[in-house]
């Protein structure tokens, strides 16, 4: 599956990812702050589903705990500038680091599981990880129930952009390098090595792969992406608290991974914006029909989202990227 | 008399790899008919084809009615009786539970424990090891017991597939002396797939010979029996 | 003394709940070889049913049984429209379509009868029913019920012609449907059995834990654990596995309580619930996967 879709849509998208955003003092109300904060958070969400998709969609490791690695990644970035005072855009190699490293030494056990085995490892784990946050010793570093209250990032050497504007940007080129990384892993021999190991599991050790490193630093380097989201999210929000960490943000990143595309780098982008605009859109519903229509109905995304879950797997299996690849292809030949 | 089981055309397919290309022949009613061929010819495929338990395409016909198609327990409750390779005994329930098993189908419970009885005069030695785990039992007691089981449909036509596979020769001399009592005492009609072609040459009164997804000979067991060159290119002696 | 009493009271009825969930995990996954991820939602979603039938005015017993009537029914409704299509699937559709059915019932019940934590009766008189002042009247019944229900079932599949035909369609499918069973259906059927045990558990808990959506995540997992600790294939393996878990969760409560009243340090308490569920699922998967009671299935090449 190629990773890239072709160079000339490529350069037109980011393009206008870079242009549109400096519209803002002309067309406050079109390009708002509140929506260039939401671009934002579409951004961050499809760099989560990158994280998930190399480990899911390109190792075949199903992994339903990647809330588990954003927490880290969120937490190690809230702790370091409450506590220690780090400035924002070192947090994220910071998270890199021990998100990889919690994947890393998740990925050792999860060598001898498969399947329904491995979803039900990474379940236990998403369901864990918001009372491990929670738990007495951790009190000091965490914040407990209560959570940790950060500020958003600074514009730096006095540009002349709003907090939103600069928060975009910041969110935008990190994206960037971490896609462009993520092409040129997949491209290569160690790409090709991991998608083996998907497709072929036990024919992979036959051919000579080190199966057992791969799956590992796989598992490693996924949950650094979904980290790096985590810390992201920590300085875009600029809060963290336990109870927003549990196994209904996996729910989310899958999703994202099977709405974009399984195995489609570009599908995690479309699945990251995808379940944020839900999301979004599913609150203002929700809202609509219990002030203005005077139900007492609590709606909620999650409705939609099994709902999609669902009906996808019939229909498109391939996600939007892939049923959109399949146009594109029969349209190419017709 | 029509024929009880008439096959024209058929053609099976294990996903995209086809293994069944031509298959002609006819079962009469009450008779006994043995398809032989050497290893990979397609046999076991035939009767798994008659049951619909791989993708098919032709005509099958039992008793006049199309079948081909039909969901496999569909068929079965058409009253064919299919002894799969491995015989097939659910293992780890009991002798008297993958007799009654068999029964679960019949309305006519009081019909089904006179039956019982039938069936134990045809192997007396399951009514020894009646509450006996069936995995726990000898080769040929597990051979005894699929075939038991499949008399518990009351069928009309058996099909059975290599029932002389792992047992030692006496055993399986006793267990076709059975199968002939079967086929003339109850009336039912089998179709025999067997390795080994000279026991089933005895058996049988008509043979048809597969090679690799056809049938390329058929005729009378003696006739088969007593022309070499068939046994030779075929049969393997 | 008399506390260790209590808390080994309270395990054994915990654990019943338990053991309920994992019979019905194993009740799948012995005919499908898929983990119902599933399965607390459902009972959850069932418990709430039950509570809105008593809101309309029927007395907690007849509540009780429509519930698990009409989870049966939804439970084979779920396998013959939603599952069956994906029983050649790949493993990842199948997890993903769980995991729908997980959100959709979760959210519809936030929907319909809001997040907001009810009460739920307990349908066993304070009076004469408890024992000692050791195990409360609530704790009692729900493991007699538990009993009771379990008996059923295992009676249901020894001795009846139904049970049989599952059993034998749960072992060797090819051959049940050689023998003339209805295969499907039989897989329907196990499902909706699993949502009725699932109900079961969800409606015996919820005077415990308080009726809302969240209520049944923790206890799936401890599920998950119980089945995993009596051999995922094994139904009597996944009772024994809910007892101990039960028992073992609350012993583990309580040595933190004890420690704290000893030393004044707190180590680990009831905030720690999932991570211990957590550690017992990791350590059986990965050290002893076929659990205390069952077989390790060699995979063919």
């Amino acid at each position: 599956m190629r990773a890239l879709p072709s160079r000339k849509w490529v350069t037109v998208l980011v393009a206008l990812a870079i242009v549109i955003p400096l519209f803002h003092p002309v067309m406050p109300d079109l390009v708002s702050n509140y929506r260039l904060f939401l671009v934002s958070t579409m951004i961050i969400a499809a760099i989560a589903v990158l994280g998930l998709n190399l480990l899911t969609g390109f190792n075949g490791q199903i992994s339903l705990g990647h809330s588990a690695f954003y927490a880290v990644g969120a937490y190690t970035a809230a702790i370091l500038m409450d506590k220690l005072d780090c400035p924002y855009y070192l947090t994220l190699p910071a998270a890199a680091v021990l998100s990889f490293i919690v994947g890393y030494l998740f990925g050792l056990p999860a060598l001898r599981l498969e399947g329904h085995y491995l979803a039900l490892a990474t379940f236990a784990l998403a369901l864990a990880v918001p009372q491990i946050l929670k738990y007495k010793w951790l009190e000091d570093l965490t914040g407990g129930v209560q959570g940790i209250v950060l500020t958003k990032p600074e514009v730096p050497f006095g540009l002349p952009l709003t907090d939103d504007q600069w928060l975009y940007y910041y969110c935008l080129i990190v994206m960037l390098i971490l896609y462009w990384a993520a092409a040129n892993l997949l491209n290569s021999r160690s790409g090709r090595a991991m998608m083996a190991i998907r497709d072929y599991k036990i024919a992979a050790d036959t051919m000579g792969i080190d199966t057992a490193r791969y799956k590992t630093v796989t598992f490693g380097i996924s949950a650094a992406y979904t980290g790096i989201a985590g810390a992201l999210s920590a300085s875009a929000v600029a809060f963290v608290a336990p109870d927003s960490f549990g196994f209904f943000l996996s729910i989310k990143f899958l999703i994202g991974l099977v709405v974009g595309g399984v195995g489609s780098l570009t599908g995690s982008v479309i699945g990251g914006i995808f379940y944020v605009l839900v999301d979004n859109s599913a609150q203002a519903l929700s809202t609509f029909v219990k002030n203005d229509l005077g139900l007492q109905f609590d709606l909620s995304a999650y409705t939609v989202f099994g709902i999609l879950l669902i009906v996808l797997m019939y229909l498109m299996p391939m996600g939007i990227a892939g049923g959109l690849f399949a146009a594109v292809r029969r349209l190419r030949r017709s | 008399m029509a024929a009880l089981l008439e096959v024209k055309g058929l053609k099976a397919f294990y996903g995209p790899t086809q293994s069944l290309y031509d298959v002609n022949f006819e079962i009469p009613t009450g008779g006994i008919t043995t398809l032989l061929g050497a290893n990979g010819a397609g046999k076991t495929t035939t009767l798994r084809a008659i049951c619909n338990m791989v993708r098919t395409d032709g005509t099958v016909r039992f008793d006049g009615h199309d079948i081909r198609g039909k969901a496999t327990e569909e068929i079965v409750r058409l009253r064919i009786a299919h002894v799969p390779e491995g015989r097939g005994t659910f293992t780890s329930l009991t002798v008297d539970e993958n007799l009654r098993i068999a029964a679960y189908t019949r309305k006519d419970k009081a019909a089904v424990k006179a039956e019982l009885e039938r069936v134990f005069t045809y192997f007396p030695r399951l009514k020894e090891r009646i509450q006996q785990q069936a995995g726990t039992l000898s080769g040929g007691e597990q051979q005894m017991l699929a075939i038991a089981r499949a008399l518990m449909l009351k069928p009309r036509l058996m099909l059975l597939d290599e029932p002389s596979f792992g047992l030692a020769p006496l055993i399986v001399l006793e267990i076709f002396r059975i199968l002939r009592r079967i086929n003339e005492e109850e009336k039912v009609s089998i179709l025999l797939v067997e390795q080994n072609a000279a026991l089933a040459l005895d058996l049988a009164s008509h043979a048809y010979v597969l090679e690799t997804g056809r049938v390329v000979m058929s005729g009378p067991s003696e006739d088969v029996k007593n022309d070499e060159n068939i046994r030779k290119s075929y049969l393997g002696y | 003394m008399e506390q260790l009493l209590e808390q080994l009271a309270s395990g054994l009825a915990n654990g019943a709940i338990y053991a309920c969930v994992a019979l019905a995990l194993v009740m799948i996954y012995v005919s499908t070889d898929h983990l119902n991820f599933a399965q607390g939602e459902m009972a959850m979603f069932s418990t709430y049913i039950s509570w809105q039938l008593m809101q309309w005015g029927l007395n907690f017993w007849v509540a009780f049984v429509g519930a698990v009537v009409i989870s049966f029914v939804m439970g084979v409704v779920i396998e013959r429209v939603i599952l069956r299509p994906l029983h050649n699937a790949p493993v990842l559709s199948v997890v993903v379509v769980f995991i729908g059915l997980l959100a959709i019932c979760n959210s519809m019940a936030g929907a319909i009868w809001s997040y907001l934590i009810k009460e739920y009766p307990s349908p066993f008189p304070k009076s004469a029913f408890g024992l000692a002042g050791v195990i409360g009247p609530h704790q009692l019944g729900v493991v007699l019920v538990t009993l009771i229900v379990l008996g059923l079932l295992f009676a249901f599949f020894r001795f009846t012609p139904l049970g049989l035909a599952m059993r034998a369609a749960a072992q060797n499918p090819q051959m049940a449907r050689l023998v003339g069973v209805r295969v499907d259906w039989m897989l329907a059927l196990g499902w909706g059995l699993a949502a009725a045990v699932g109900a079961v558990a969800g409606i015996m808990v919820a005077h415990i834990v308080y009726l809302d959506p969240n209520m049944m995540g923790g206890i799936l997992l401890y599920a998950f654990a119980a089945a995993l600790i009596g051999g995922i294939g094994n139904p009597g393996g996944a009772v024994a596995g809910g007892f101990i878990v039960g028992v073992l969760e609350n012993m583990v409560a309580y040595t933190g309580n004890q420690i704290e009243k000893l030393t004044g340090v707190y180590i680990i308490g009831n905030g720690e619930k999932l991570t211990v569920a957590l550690i017992i699922v990791i350590f059986v998967l990965t050290l002893k996967p076929a659990g205390l009671f069952g077989r390790v299935v060699v995979k063919r090449v």
